[in-house]
């Protein structure tokens, strides 16, 4: 419906990696409370604007719900929930970010709600550095590095991190078999 | 050439079920001598034995080897058809089934039945003094010719073989592998050119094969078309008194002749294929393809995302009805047609998942022949309404269910042949499966004329174990339905067969998990009757949708509703400083706040606003609040589990008019969850409700 196809903003190059042997990803970037944070393309279906997501029963907060995506009952967790910062009211540039994640050998669909779409990024392999421990409000395991471009610094996420927590575990049975 | 021939395995296996389920409905069949049917039967056994050969499976081979020499003896009539053979032949049925199994699954088979079996079927065989390994179609000929310096062989095809895609070229090219080979064919039967036929073979041949070889080498490579022509093997006294034509010319030159009209009009050859067409096997499988049950599925969810889409569609045309423009009319039109045909089109896709019953119908016969013959009882099993059609997933689930029920009625209804002649009844019971359609719901019922349910000893049975109060006023109904109460058994011992009390309620619960019903009628002596309605797919439901909190639509499967009603504040009854009881009619039963215990977000309507909705799950009645009824609608049935996970209390989603989703409640989850979080002790004549709670709390 109201889906953006992620390939169309233009790639900008960095400029400050000169090396062409270096593979190189393509990663899309979001903001999330004044901050920057990349995802690698691959894993991004599509983004799409933000609607309301019907609640399921004693979900965990950050969980919104599930929607519809043509006919596809997909869950949609609200990232700055997950990240532990503040709820904000969802406004015009909100949007869904659909990921497609292998977890357990079984491909799944989920959607992240993010503040706005920033822009694409050709970043090659080794410019991505570890993160540094911080003790902070986000949980390190979420981190797969940083990566300074255009003197910001950009956080770069672990999909399968993020997705593959306990609560949105596939199989739940140790819970319902009480 | 090499085929990689394992990519057949699975089809061959299929294919030798189907085999044995045929033979094992045809044996039970077996009156007398029906030649036909003892043909079907060896036909059955034949493919299974050639196969598994081909295939390396040759436990399977060997052991079908033997029972097949036994049909073939039956078959020409060396043999008549007693019941012992029928039941031996039945027990190596089950053999075959185990072998075969094994082989699927590539494990050795160490059932000792089978090595048993395999000996009480040659020692029958020995009885007549054939064994299974000099038999053949015709009697061998004298042992002393095995290997002589060549045969001449007779091959008189039928007309059709070619149709079962049997070339004699690649017969006579492995012939020819066994030594020389010189063909001549006799060319009587050829017809007119204009009244050939080109899919039929008018051609006999007149083989010599020159070379070390046996008869049995000769059998080999005419196996497969067995049935399909005369073949006579004899060996070769005088010299080849045939042309020495080399074999290859003359195979090219019959070929051509038959390939030869190809051309000619269609119409000429009419009268000749109508002559042949009466020849044909009378095609008994309806023209039917294999596919692969995940390609139906797609198809249906995509058909069921089209019907949602309509119905959105047809919302919108709706809302733009009243406006005035020159399309709107057409629009409307257009609309109302995409909704007819998409309804079609979604009855005519659920259909292909849609089976015959007499699938499971199939299993009984057999059943009913083995406990009968246990029991000491006459039985005879009258099926009706086979062709009545279920989802296959429904089938598949309900065959246990069924499975003990009758099990039930043979054991427990049916009396005693002295019994029943005690009781002025004919010897011979009667139990009989019969299903149709009703609604949405496919109706099974189970019936037999035996002594009904002894509605005293249950009630006993049901008061000695504390299930109903001694001073109960149960109707008769009431009183059988007891019998579905978990750890109820009235047969005073356990047997084989049934008697140990855990049949009963486990059949309710399977039934009422695929939104089901079991329900009992019972005569005494006149006989008991268990019907078992399901609904025809599981794809499908028919739901109450619901508003619970402020926004969130849920749905409640209709089957489980018992009633809607506006709370009444005098109907509920505090217990222990909570309002968690309501009297319904003459009971109290547990209220459960859907909001709470969902923990939706938004303010909590007041009592008298909200609406009660009462709904039993394995005959637990509990009210549910929900804040608003909305319609009544079928629902498209989605997992939550392919891309979340499966939620306590939900048995999935669905997505409605509007593109929303709306999550369905699995209503035993529910009143699990509810009982469960509040620990609640219900004193109810409803003990179920106990042993509910009980399981909850292990």
């Amino acid at each position: 419906m109201s889906g953006v196809d992620a390939l169309d903003t233009p790639a900008m190059e960095l400029a400050n990696v000169e090396e062409t042997a270096v593979p190189r990803r393509q990663y899309l970037t979001f903001m999330l409370a004044g901050e920057e944070y990349a995802l690698d393309i691959l894993w991004v279906q599509e983004i799409r604007g933000w609607c309301r997501a019907t609640r399921v029963p004693n979900s965990a907060e950050f969980m919104c719900g599930v929607i519809n995506l043509r006919g596809a009952i997909i869950p949609i967790i609200d990232l700055r929930l997950r990240f532990g910062l503040p709820q904000q009211e969802y406004s015009p540039t909100t949007v869904v970010v659909v990921l497609r994640v292998c977890s357990d050998g079984k491909e799944r669909i989920m959607g992240v709600v993010v503040d706005a779409m920033a822009e694409t990024y050709n970043i090659p392999d080794n410019a991505i550095l570890p993160s540094p421990q911080v003790c902070g409000v986000m949980d390190p395991e979420f981190v797969q590095g940083l990566v300074t471009v255009e003197d910001k610094m950009v956080v770069v996420l672990d999909v399968d991190a993020l997705l593959s927590t306990p609560e949105l575990a596939l199989d739940s049975a140790t819970e319902n078999d009480n | 050439m090499s085929v990689d021939l394992s990519q057949f395995i699975p089809t061959f296996l299929e294919e030798s079920f189907e085999g044995l389920e045929l033979m094992e409905s045809s044996l039970l069949d077996l009156d007398g001598c029906d030649e036909e049917t003892i043909n079907a039967i060896f036909r059955a056994a034949h493919s299974i034995k050639g196969g598994a050969g081909t295939f390396g499976f040759n436990a399977v081979s060997e052991f079908t080897h033997i029972a097949e020499t036994l049909l073939d003896e039956m078959r020409s009539g060396r043999r008549s058809v007693e019941s012992d053979l029928v039941n031996l032949l039945l027990e190596s049925v089950d053999c075959i089934r185990s072998l075969l199994e094994a082989a699927r699954d590539g494990v050795d088979c160490d059932d000792p039945q089978i090595d048993t079996v395999a000996a009480r079927l040659n020692a029958a065989l020995e009885a007549s003094g054939t064994t299974a390994e000099e038999t053949s179609d015709e009697p061998p000929a004298e042992p002393s010719q095995e290997g002589s310096a060549g045969w001449v062989i007779e091959f008189i095809p039928q007309p059709q073989m070619l149709e079962t895609g049997n070339e004699p070229l690649l017969m006579f090219q492995a012939l020819a592998d066994l030594g020389e080979l010189t063909a001549e064919a006799v060319l009587d039967r050829l017809p007119e050119l204009q009244e050939l036929v080109p899919q039929t073979l008018y051609l006999q041949w007149q083989l010599t094969l020159t070379g070390e070889c046996s008869e049995a080498d000769i059998r080999e490579v005419f196996e497969w078309v067995e049935d399909e022509c005369e073949l006579v093997v004899e060996p070769l006294t005088p010299p080849a008194a045939v042309e020495p034509a080399p074999t290859e010319p003359t195979q090219k030159a019959s070929v051509g002749d038959v390939e030869a009209p190809v051309a000619e009009p269609v119409a000429a050859a009419v009268p000749a294929k109508a002559a042949a067409t009466p020849k044909r096997k009378a095609a008994a499988e309806s023209s039917s393809i294999r596919v692969d049950i995940d390609k139906v599925d797609a198809l249906i969810n995509r058909v069921g995302e089209l019907v949602i889409t309509q119905s959105m569609l047809s919302q919108v045309g709706h809302q733009v009805a009243d406006m005035e423009h020159p399309a709107t009319e057409s629009l409307y039109a257009g609309l109302s047609q995409l909704e007819r045909n998409t309804r079609d089109l979604q009855e005519e896709v659920m259909r292909i998942r849609m089976l015959p019953i007499s699938f499971v119908f199939n299993r009984f016969p057999r059943m009913v022949h083995d406990i009968s013959g246990k029991l000491d009882k006459q039985v005879e099993l009258k099926l009706s309404g086979e062709q009545t059609e279920l989802d296959k997933t429904v089938m598949e689930k309900i065959g246990d269910p069924m499975v003990h029920l009758v099990r039930n009625s043979l054991d427990h209804g049916l009396e005693t042949p002295a019994e029943r002649r005690e009781a002025g009844k004919d010897e011979c019971g009667t139990v009989q499966l019969n299903a149709y359609h009703q609604g949405g719901y496919i109706v099974i019922e189970i019936s037999d004329d035996g002594r009904g349910l002894n509605t005293q000893r249950i009630l006993e049975k049901a008061i000695a174990k504390g299930l109903v109060p001694a001073d109960n006023q149960l109707s008769e109904r009431e009183v059988n339905e007891l019998v579905f109460m978990p750890g109820f058994s009235t047969a005073d011992e356990v047997s084989d067969l049934s008697g140990r009390g855990v049949g009963m309620d486990v059949v309710r619960r399977n039934i009422e998990s695929l939104g089901g019903h079991v329900s009992v009628k019972s005569e005494p002596g006149v006989g008991s009757t268990f019907s078992i309605s399901l609904p025809l797919t599981l794809a499908i439901l028919d739901g109450q949708l619901i508003r619970v909190g402020e926004q969130e639509t849920c749905v409640i499967p209709l089957v489980s509703i018992v009633e809607s009603q506006q709370v009444s504040a005098s109907a509920m009854k505090p217990m222990a400083g909570q309002e968690s009881l309501y009297r319904f009619r003459d009971e109290y039963i547990p209220l459960i706040h859907l909001q709470q215990l969902f923990q939706l977000p938004g303010k909590e309507s007041a009592l008298d606003t909200c609406l009660l909705v009462i709904v039993e799950a394995s005959g637990t009645k509990v009210g549910l609040l929900v804040d608003e009824l909305l319609g009544q609608q079928q629902v498209v049935i989605k997992s939550l589990e392919s891309n979340y996970r499966r939620v306590q209390g939900l048995s999935g989603a669905t997505i409605l008019g509007d593109g929303s989703v709306a999550l369905i409640i699995d209503i035993a989850g529910v009143v699990k969850m509810g009982l469960d979080n509040d620990s609640r002790k219900v004193v109810s004549p409803n003990s179920s409700q106990r042993e509910l709670l009980e399981e909850a709390q292990v």
